[in-house]
């Protein structure tokens, strides 16, 4: 009888050394980087080595242009370690532009509301309280309805983007100002009543970030909490077996994820942008879910990840600029870089054996 | 019957081996008759499902040769399996839940798609062999005797000739057993082979024709049931007494730990998996449980260890002063935190009682890692542990910092041991705690019950050999289809007395 | 009232027709197990395809006088949906072949598709060194536009079922087809053994892999005509960005409401596309415009409601797909 199966199969890896493991992402990476540069080519017409003097241009030409890459790395990074907890214990946390949104709209509220009625530093301390709040709610409601009914976490999430978003928008026409335009403007713009800013007005989520970084670090790997979720999150038979009430950790870490994403909203509203628009996320929330998958969950990992999607974001910005072409056309190289890299994860989890000196045995 | 008509299926010399070490079949020979019911007996591990896997294109045997109708076949896949008129009913349904029945029988088939005409063929089977199956019925609205139905006219329907059902009477209850039975009776007539794995010795008797009896992978002997007698089965089956060499120390102190009283357990699917189970666990002796697989073990540790609700009954923990403490209810949290020290070795190591993806020193801290008023864990204590344990139950591993998926069964079972039994239980509860050891760590683990009953611990060991249970436990409780069937001395009691109980309640043959 | 709704329900129908695209493709793709997050991409691509072939058409046909109905019909659609089908198939190769996660590749498809569609939309003149100041394909569009003749004399009966363009009657036919194919076909009766237990399906001699490419890359197929139907009759073939929105979010929600069924998606995609546009229709003063903002709430809290329902009253056949989401990988026996 012959044999209609096919002549390899594949099977898991156990581990790999990790220095080959770091090959084989950075073969992904370069090759992503070389297919990015062929279709800017292709583009363009640009050579090549202008292509590359573009994008660090883009990313590094000024200091203000150096200080808005990094600002712009630190908000990504600080979306991704919120949502990264959640990711740990196996629950798909899509919501981040929702929680973001809702944190920043709450920040925006106490802003427009309590600006000449409370002294400043209650204004922050309010903001800051109200968002994080605010944030968590927004996570830790489809997180309760998972651990009750198992609902499904993806679409909940999901669904709970788009009902802030038009929440938003709803306030964006309340709070309008000037009356009739539609948007809120930039609050307390003559006054900068309530404003954060350390520094210069770039400084201050690169600060977070590296702060909520080393936590998130710590959090994940050092605490009884970080711990359970790791638990919960490989296997939530064990969890039951040493008496982890699973329900009761989804919800916590939920509510802990979303209040990073409220803390985001605070910082983009309170520290960068100064008002509050539907697409004050910008998507970066579903970015942020890439970059810590992409990352595996590590933090620090993270760092690097964020930075190269922006620094080619920024890159590409520049060139489409240059050339008078859309800005989208850094969505599509984030796209190729993104598909490159979670499609060489395969190579690291599986090998691939061929099947001829089996068959010759059994034949 | 006329057995002496040709064999349908000819088994040769048919060696299976998983990984290097197990030996699941050793040159087995098996005929099956047309028109016959063949019984193929064992005890749990003896190779019966595997020799049967074999003949339904599950899995390919290393060795030996398998004839169908006198000609010698290749089954590779169950689709071979089918082509050949052969059809297995395992233990574990194949089934899509949200699927009809009639979807599930003609799933995969390449005849016209016509649900109304695979009905009505559905219906034919059903009236031909009396089975009671709506076509209609969506899978998860049946019961598990209902499911086994569909499963078994999903052969029929492929035309299937011999018939293999794997434990068919595991989940069923007697009145079922029954219908089963009447079915299995009308297919025979009908000149079908059907072939029944089961270590049930009445329903040998009570169904079928012939008897084929495997011990340890080998093929022990085949005859006529009419011509044989339950007590030379059993005496088949089991072997003769096997010394190991345990030692066994006599308790000393012994008072009651843990008192069971009338505990009813019911599975997800309605069965009722213990029966008004009683009994005492003493401190510093080992209580062996014996019993066939799946006939209450496993629910019986989980409700000990917070992990599974119980319709009815008490599990009270008796503190040194003769206090009692009920367990029942609680969530192993709960018990912890009540000053109970109950430590619990489960049948699923990787599943349940480690972490696989987790390293050593992780995994230690499992038991303790809520140890301390700080935020952070404390990571040195178990890391110390893990290497304790490594270097006293001489675990072979890369590291500390290794998974423990990637250590082989005996180290994994060893890691799991020493940080049960670090954690100073009063009560240590064990399931199949040697299963796939080799001799030497299974000696390990012996001796490391040993200490703790020594040290007046009551240990709870649920086993399947029969040969350790005696040399190690002091006592030996015996559950049959979730009763106790009785509680016999460790030292005096004999294999085939065992034997009997597990299969017959009280042991009555 | 019966003159309001005359216009609401066709407008609400006009709406609706790029969700049933939507949701039809996606619930194909998920009754094979695949949660296709990139949907919303995948429209943006097929849209863009299709502009991008019209285009060329009509600056080739400009250029040679010679402007044929047939051909400027036929090339935009066969972009599209090439245009999708390699989505799909980057989409099932990622997932299906390499095992990675569907969620993070549906969401890496969907930045990529709305970057690919807002990049060409955008750049198009440009890139081409067309003469032209925007993207308008009215030509196209006219034809994609063609009503049923009979439409107008038939009163309100001809506005209510008849006036719309063939892509809308092909949109509903397509989820009928579906909906036949899912409940009375082996192909369908596969499909869903595939996605509810890929072992099961597997152990009956059923190809996995195969059922889920041909489910994902035909769904992906068919959302990318809902991108086509907005830029050519929707938008009367003016591509602007971001235009499309948040439409193919919206088709995987209906999926959701629709509780898989394609049958079901077609009035819900009517229902949602009424939703989509309710607030035009409801009393707002200029005072309370903010009001309008929260009507178009409306369809995502009514998914999450259901999405909760059907959790809750756990009924079997209103569950998403057991698989859905997750890799089959058959261990070596």
């Amino acid at each position: 009888m012959k044999s209609k199966e096919p002549v390899f199969h594949i099977v898991k890896r156990d581990d790999l050394p990790l220095y080959k493991v770091i090959g084989i992402r950075l073969i992904a990476i370069l090759l992503a980087l070389a297919v990015c540069s062929l279709v800017t080519i292709l583009v363009t017409k640009l050579n090549p080595l202008d292509v590359f003097r573009a994008v660090i241009k883009g990313a590094f030409g000024s200091t203000r242009k150096t200080w808005v890459t990094m600002q712009n790395t630190s908000v990504l990074l600080l979306i991704a370690l919120a949502v990264t907890p959640a990711f740990k214990m196996r629950f798909w946390n899509v919501g981040g532009e929702g929680q973001v949104l809702i944190g920043a709209w709450a920040a925006a509220a106490c802003m427009i509301n309590l600006t000449g009625k409370v002294p400043e530093w209650f204004l922050i301390v309010a903001m800051s309280v109200t968002s994080i709040f605010c944030g968590a709610v927004w996570a830790a409601i489809p997180a309760f309805f998972k651990a009750k009914w198992n609902t499904n976490d993806t679409l909940f999430t999901l669904m709970m983007n788009y009902i802030a978003t038009q929440l938003v928008a709803c306030f964006a026409i309340v709070w309008e100002n000037p009356k009739g335009s539609g948007t809120i403007g930039i609050i307390n713009n003559a006054t900068e009543f309530g404003w954060i800013h350390i520094g210069n007005k770039y400084l201050l989520p690169i600060l977070v970030a590296l702060v909520m970084t080393i936590v998130t670090y710590i959090y994940l790997n050092y605490t009884k909490h970080g711990y359970e979720i790791a638990v919960v999150g490989e296997s939530e038979r064990t969890a039951r077996y040493i008496g982890i009430k699973v329900d009761r950790v989804m919800i916590r870490t939920l509510l802990l994820s979303g209040g990073v994403c409220g803390l985001v909203g605070l910082i983009l509203v309170a520290g960068v942008n100064h008002t509050l628009t539907t697409t004050l996320a910008g998507g970066r929330g579903f970015t942020a879910v890439m970059v810590s998958w992409m990352s595996h969950f590590n933090p620090f990992t993270m760092i690097l990840t964020s930075f190269l999607l922006v620094f080619l974001n920024r890159g590409a910005s520049e060139i489409a600029t240059s050339f008078s072409l859309n800005t989208s056309f850094s969505d599509i190289l984030t796209g190729i870089i993104i598909f490159f890299i979670i499609g060489c994860e395969f190579f690291i989890r599986y090998s691939i054996s061929f099947r001829s000196s089996a068959r010759a045995k059994e034949g | 019957m006329e057995s002496n008509n040709i064999p349908i299926v000819k088994m040769r010399n048919i060696t299976k081996r998983f990984g290097a070490k197990v030996l699941a079949n050793d040159k087995v020979w098996l005929d099956i008759y047309p028109g016959e019911i063949l019984s193929i007996l064992g005890e749990n591990g003896s190779g019966k499902t595997t020799l049967m896997n074999m003949l339904s294109g599950i899995y390919f045997p290393d060795e030996g040769t398998i004839e169908v109708n006198g000609q010698p076949v290749v089954i590779r896949s169950p689709k071979d399996a089918f082509a050949l008129g052969i059809g297995m009913v395992h233990q574990h349904f194949k089934l899509v839940d949200v699927l009809t029945a009639a979807e599930n029988i003609v799933l995969g088939l390449e005849e016209p798609f016509d649900i109304a005409a695979s009905s009505a063929k559905i219906r034919d089977i059903c009236s031909r062999y009396g089975f009671d199956v709506n076509p209609d019925q969506k899978i998860y609205d049946m019961s598990v005797s209902q499911k086994q139905t569909v499963e078994i006219v999903k052969v029929l329907y492929r035309n299937a000739n011999i018939l293999i059902l794997d434990e068919p009477t595991a989940v069923l209850t007697p009145q079922e057993t029954d219908k089963l039975f009447a079915v299995l009776r009308n297919m025979r007539s009908d000149g079908k082979a059907i072939v029944i794995i089961t270590h049930k010795l009445h329903e040998v008797e009570e169904i079928s024709d012939r008897v084929a009896i495997l011990r340890k992978g080998q093929f022990v002997g085949d005859m006529l049931t009419k011509d044989t007698t339950p007590g030379e089965m059993t005496n088949m089956m089991v072997g003769h007494a096997v010394k190991l060499n345990i030692e066994r120390p006599d308790p000393v102190n012994s008072k009651p730990r843990l008192e069971v009283k009338d505990l009813s357990v019911r599975s997800p699917d309605g069965i009722l998996k213990l029966d008004h189970v009683s009994f005492t666990l003493n401190s510093g002796e080992i209580l062996g449980i014996a019993g066939i697989s799946g006939c209450g073990q496993k629910e019986l540790l989980e409700a000990i260890a917070g992990l599974q609700k119980a319709e009815s009954g008490s599990i009270q923990y008796v503190e040194d002063d003769g206090s009692l403490d009920e367990l029942l209810g609680k969530d192993p949290l709960e018990i912890r935190q009540k000053g109970v020290a109950l430590s619990f070795v489960p049948e699923d190591r990787l599943g349940m009682g480690l972490v696989a993806n987790m390293d050593l020193a992780d995994n230690m801290m499992l038991r303790s890692f809520r140890r301390g008023h700080s935020f952070l864990t404390d990571r040195k204590a178990p890391h110390d542990l893990a290497e304790h344990v490594v270097h006293d139950l001489e675990v072979v591993t890369p590291g500390i910092s290794t998974p423990v998926r990637r250590l082989s069964g005996g180290n994994v079972q060893k890691v799991l041991v020493g940080r049960e039994i670090a954690s100073a239980p009063s009560i240590l509860l064990t399931a199949y705690a040697v299963r796939g050891l080799d001799v030497n760590s299974s000696y390990v683990i012996y001796d490391l019950l040993n200490k703790q009953k020594q040290n007046g611990v009551g240990v709870l060991y649920v086993g399947e050999d029969l040969d350790v249970l005696l040399e190690l436990c002091d006592r030996i409780l015996v559950l049959c289809g979730g009763k106790v069937s009785g509680i016999v001395d460790g030292r005096k009691a004999e294999k085939m007395q065992i034997g009997r109980m597990m299969t017959s309640l009280g042991g009555e043959a | 009232m019966f003159g309001f709704l005359s216009t609401f329900i066709p407008r609400a129908i006009v709406q609706g027709i790029p969700l049933i695209f939507g949701c039809t493709g996606e619930i194909l793709t998920e009754k094979s197990g695949n949660l296709n997050l990139g949907i919303p991409g995948v429209m943006y691509v097929g849209g863009i395809c299709g502009v991008i072939g019209s285009f060329f058409y009509e600056q080739s046909a400009a250029a040679s006088g010679q402007f044929s109905n047939f051909l400027a019909l036929l090339i935009p659609l066969l972009c599209c949906l090439a245009g999708s089908l390699l989505m799909g198939l980057l989409y099932c190769f990622l997932t299906v072949t390499l095992r990675s996660n569907q969620n993070v590749t549906g969401l890496a498809m969907t930045t990529f598709g709305v970057g690919f569609g807002n990049f060409f939309g955008g750049s198009l003149i440009k890139l081409s060194k067309s003469s032209m100041t925007s993207v308008v394909l009215s030509r196209t569009s006219l034809v994609y536009k063609t009503a049923l003749p009979f439409a107008s004399s038939l009163g309100w009966f001809g506005k209510l079922f008849l006036s719309y363009s063939f892509l809308a009657y092909i949109a509903v036919l397509l989820a009928l087809i579906s909906s036949y194919l899912l409940k009375k076909t082996r192909v369908g009766l596969h499909l869903r053994a595939v996605g509810e237990s890929p072992a099961t399906a597997d152990a009956a001699g059923i190809n996995i892999s195969r059922y889920k490419y041909m489910a994902t890359c035909i769904g992906c197929m068919i959302a990318g005509l809902g991108g086509l139907y907005y830029v050519m009759d929707y938008a009367c073939g003016v591509w602007s960005n971001d235009a499309f929105g948040d439409r193919g979010w919206l088709a995987i929600a209906l999926v959701i409401f629709a509780i898989w069924r394609p049958g079901t998606g077609i009035w819900s995609s009517f229902l949602f596309g009424g939703l989509y546009i309710l607030y035009l229709y409801l009393p707002t003063t200029m005072e309370h415009m903010e009001l309008k903002e929260l009507y178009k709430m409306i369809p995502y809290v009514m998914t999450v409601v259901v999405l909760i329902l059907t959790s809750m009253r756990n009924k079997r056949e209103n569950q998403p797909p057991a698989s859905l989401g997750l890799a089959y990988f058959r261990e070596e026996r």
